[in-house]
C-alpha cells in the first residue's frame, strides 16, 4: 500500500507544514491542559462536597460515569446546538470527560485516608478545615493526581475528535486525512496527527511523574 | 530471733499506696475504693484533675447506653487506668473527656473548667492525646508532627523548634537524628515515643492515652511503660489510660477503675487494694487469678518490713561478733564494709575457733537487691542464692536489711490482713 517513498515524503510533509503542525500541537496541548485543570478544580471541589456523605458520593460518581458512557462524537454533536462550533463545545466536552476519573479518585483518595489519623488530628485539636487542608488532602493527593493523569490521557484522545466540531488541535490533521483517504498526503496527515498526539500524551505523562514526585512528601512516597 | 523493723522509707517512686492506714495522704479527695457513686465536688481541680459527674452517652439506635451514668474523679498528677474488656465502654468514656464524643448528659470538668462550655478544639489542645499505633501523620516529619499543637497555638518558629528538640530528648530520641525523619522510617516503639512527645508538646495538664502500647511487642511495651513512669515522675501529668491488659494496669495505675458493661465502675482503687481485695467476682475473674504473684510483681521491697540481723565490720573481734549473734539469738551476722555496703555473711560455724578480727572469713553475699526492686525480683533472688537470706540496699548500696522467704510470706499475709481490717473499719464507719 504505502510505497517506500511515502515514509520519506512523511518527513517532507512535516517539513512543509511545520508551522501549522507546531501551532496545532500547541493548541492541542493547551486545550487538554486547560480542560484537565478546570476538571481538576471542579472535580476536587465536587469530591470535597460529597466524600463524607456516601450516598451523595455514589450519586456524583455515577453521574460522572453516565457522562462518560456517552460517545464523545455524540456528545460533541449534541453540544453544537447550545454552544455552536469551535472551541466552546470542545472545551466543555473535554472537561466533562475529565471529571469522572478526577471525581472518583478524589472521593476514593479522601475516604481512603486512615480514620485513626483523622481521629488523632481531631484529638490534638485540629478543626474541620485544618484537618482537610493539612491531613486529608495531602494524604489523598497522590490518588487525586493519578485521577488527573488518567483524565489527561483520556482528554488527549478525545481532543482529537473535537475537530469534528471544528475544535482546535491535531484532530484536524486526522479528520482531513481520513476525509480524503487515498488522496495526496492523506496518510501523512493522519499519521502526523496521530503521532503528534501520542508524543504529547507521553510528554504529559512524564510531566505527571515529575509533578507527582515533587508534590508527594517523602513520607508517603511509594 | 531476728526482729523486724518498720519499713524503710521508699527510695524510688512508690507506685503503690501505703500498705495500711488511712487513704494515702498524697491523694486528697480520693473516693472510697469500690465505690462508683458520685464523688465529692471538692476534689482537687488544680494540676489538671478530671471529673466526670453522672455522665451518660447514648448512641442513636442502641438499646443500652454505652456509658451509663458514670461518675469518676481523677486527681491531678495521677495515672488512672480504665480497665475493662472490649465493649465495656472504656474508650468511649475516655473520649468523652476531650469531647471526641459528646455526652448525652452529665458534667465534665477538666482542670477546674467545665469542658462542655469550652470550644472543643481549644479543649483538646490542652489535653494530650495518644492512641494505639501513635497515629503520626505519615506525610509530615517527626519534628512537624511534634510541633503541631504549638503551631496551632500560634507559637513562633524558633520556640517551636526548641520545644520539639526538648521533647524528642525527653522521650529519648536524639533530635538531630530524628527531627527530619518520616514516621515510617521509625520502629513502632520509636513512633509511639514521638506520639507521646506530640501529646506533651504544649505542656498540657492532662493526657489521654488509648491503649498506646497495645500494638507493640512485649519487650518494647515494657520499655515504654517504664519510660512513661519515669516521665510521669518528672512531669506529674493527670493521665487517663485505657487498657484491657491487667498487668499493664497494675503496673502503671496509681488507681484503677475496673469497668463493666455501660462503663459501670465496679471497683476504683489502688492496684494493691484491687489485688488484695477484689470488690466482687467480676473483678476477681477479670484479674484472672494469681493475685499473690501479681502482688509480688507490683509491690516494692521498700513497702515491706525487712529483717534485721546482727551487723559486723571486717575489723571486729570474732568473740565480740559471736556475742552479738548470741545476743540476737541468731546464727549469723552480716559483714559490712567501711561504707556500710554488705560484703559477706558470717555464721557461728565460721566463727568457731576464730580469734582476733574476722577479716574476710565467711561467704560472700549474693548480689544485693535494692529497695525499689519488686518483691517478685526479691523472690527470684531468694530462690537463686545458696543462703536463705538476701541483703537489701538503698541508695549508694548502703545496707538496709535482709529479706528471707518468710519476710515475703509475712508481708503478703500482713497486707491481706490490713486490708481486711481496714475494710471492716470502713464498713463500721459507713453504718
Amino acid at each position: 500500500m504505502i510505497p517506500a517513498e511515502g515514509i520519506l515524503s512523511f518527513w517532507e510533509y512535516l517539513a512543509s507544514r511545520r508551522e501549522l503542525l507546531v501551532f496545532e500541537t500547541w493548541q492541542h496541548a493547551s486545550m487538554v491542559f486547560q480542560c484537565v485543570l478546570a476538571a481538576l478544580v471542579i472535580g476536587v471541589l465536587i469530591g470535597l462536597l460529597v466524600y463524607r456523605r456516601p450516598r451523595l458520593a455514589a450519586f456524583a460518581t455515577s453521574t460522572a460515569g453516565v457522562i462518560f458512557t456517552v460517545p464523545s462524537l455524540a456528545l460533541l454533536g449534541l453540544l453544537i446546538t447550545p454552544l455552536g462550533l469551535g472551541v466552546a463545545p470542545s472545551v466543555v466536552a473535554l472537561t466533562l470527560y475529565s471529571l469522572l476519573p478526577i471525581v472518583r479518585n478524589t472521593i476514593v483518595g479522601l475516604s481512603g485516608v486512615d480514620r485513626t489519623l483523622v481521629d488523632a488530628a481531631r484529638g490534638i485539636g485540629m478543626g474541620r478545615r485544618r484537618i482537610l487542608l493539612r491531613i486529608e488532602l495531602p494524604l489523598a493527593w497522590p490518588v487525586i493526581l493519578t485521577g488527573a493523569r488518567v483524565a489527561t490521557q483520556l482528554a488527549m484522545g478525545i481532543a482529537a475528535i473535537a475537530a469534528y466540531v471544528s475544535g482546535p488541535g491535531l484532530g484536524e490533521q486526522i479528520f482531513s486525512g481520513l476525509a480524503r483517504l487515498g488522496g495526496a498526503n492523506s496518510i501523512n496527515m493522519t499519521l502526523a496527527g496521530t503521532l503528534g498526539i501520542i508524543i504529547l500524551a507521553l510528554l504529559f505523562d512524564a510531566c505527571f511523574l515529575i509533578i507527582g514526585r515533587l508534590t508527594t512528601p517523602r513520607g508517603i512516597r511509594a | 530471733m531476728p526482729d523486724t523493723v518498720p519499713p524503710v522509707p521508699p527510695a524510688g517512686p512508690t507506685r503503690s499506696a501505703a500498705p495500711s492506714g488511712p487513704a494515702d495522704p498524697a491523694l486528697p479527695g480520693a473516693i472510697d475504693p469500690g465505690d462508683g457513686g458520685p464523688p465529692g465536688e471538692a476534689a482537687s481541680a488544680e494540676r489538671g484533675g478530671i471529673q466526670l459527674i453522672n455522665v451518660t452517652k447514648r448512641f442513636p439506635g442502641q438499646a443500652t447506653p454505652a456509658v451509663d451514668n458514670v461518675s469518676l474523679t481523677v486527681d491531678g498528677g495521677e495515672i488512672v487506668v480504665l480497665l475493662g474488656p472490649s465493649g465495656s465502654g472504656k474508650t468511649t468514656t475516655m473520649r468523652l473527656i476531650n469531647r471526641l464524643i459528646e455526652p448525652t448528659s452529665g458534667k465534665i470538668i477538666v482542670a477546674g473548667r467545665d469542658a462542655l462550655g469550652l470550644d472543643p478544639n481549644d479543649l483538646r489542645r490542652q489535653i494530650g492525646y495518644v492512641i494505639q499505633n501513635a497515629g503520626l501523620f505519615p506525610h509530615m516529619t517527626v519534628g512537624t508532627n511534634v510541633g503541631l499543637v504549638p503551631q496551632m497555638l500560634g507559637w513562633g518558629k524558633a520556640r517551636i523548634k526548641a520545644r520539639v528538640d526538648e521533647l524528642l530528648q525527653l522521650v529519648d530520641l536524639a533530635p538531630d537524628q530524628f527531627r527530619d525523619r518520616y514516621p515510617r522510617e521509625l520502629s513502632g516503639g520509636q513512633q509511639q515515643r514521638v506520639g507521646v512527645a506530640r501529646a506533651l508538646a504544649a505542656d498540657p495538664p492532662a493526657m489521654l492515652m488509648d491503649e498506646p502500647f497495645g500494638a507493640l511487642d512485649p519487650i518494647t511495651r515494657e520499655h515504654l511503660q517504664d519510660e512513661l513512669l519515669q516521665l510521669q515522675e518528672e512531669l506529674g501529668k493527670t493521665i487517663v489510660f485505657v487498657t484491657h491488659d491487667v498487668d499493664e494496669a497494675l503496673k502503671l495505675g496509681d488507681r484503677i477503675a475496673i469497668l463493666d458493661k455501660g462503663s459501670r465502675i465496679v471497683q476504683y482503687a489502688t492496684p494493691k487494694e484491687i489485688l488484695l481485695n477484689p470488690a466482687d467476682e467480676y473483678v476477681e475473674q477479670f484479674l484472672g487469678g494469681g493475685q499473690a504473684m501479681k502482688l509480688l510483681k507490683f509491690s516494692r521491697v521498700a513497702d515491706v518490713p525487712l529483717q534485721q540481723v546482727p551487723q559486723a565490720a571486717p575489723g571486729d573481734d570474732a568473740a565480740a561478733v559471736r556475742a552479738q549473734i548470741d545476743a540476737a539469738e541468731s546464727t549469723f551476722a552480716i559483714v559490712l564494709d567501711e561504707r556500710d555496703r554488705p560484703v559477706r555473711w558470717i555464721t557461728v560455724d565460721d566463727l568457731d575457733g576464730l580469734t582476733g578480727p574476722i577479716g574476710d572469713h565467711g561467704t560472700g553475699t549474693a548480689r544485693p537487691i535494692r529497695v525499689r526492686n519488686t518483691l517478685q525480683q526479691a523472690l527470684e533472688a531468694l530462690i537463686q542464692v545458696e543462703h536463705e537470706w538476701v541483703p537489701v540496699v538503698g541508695p549508694r548500696g548502703v545496707y538496709r536489711g535482709t529479706v528471707t522467704l518468710s519476710t515475703l510470706q509475712t508481708a503478703i499475709k500482713d497486707m491481706k490482713e490490713q486490708t481486711r481490717s481496714r475494710r471492716r473499719q470502713d464498713k463500721a464507719a459507713d453504718s
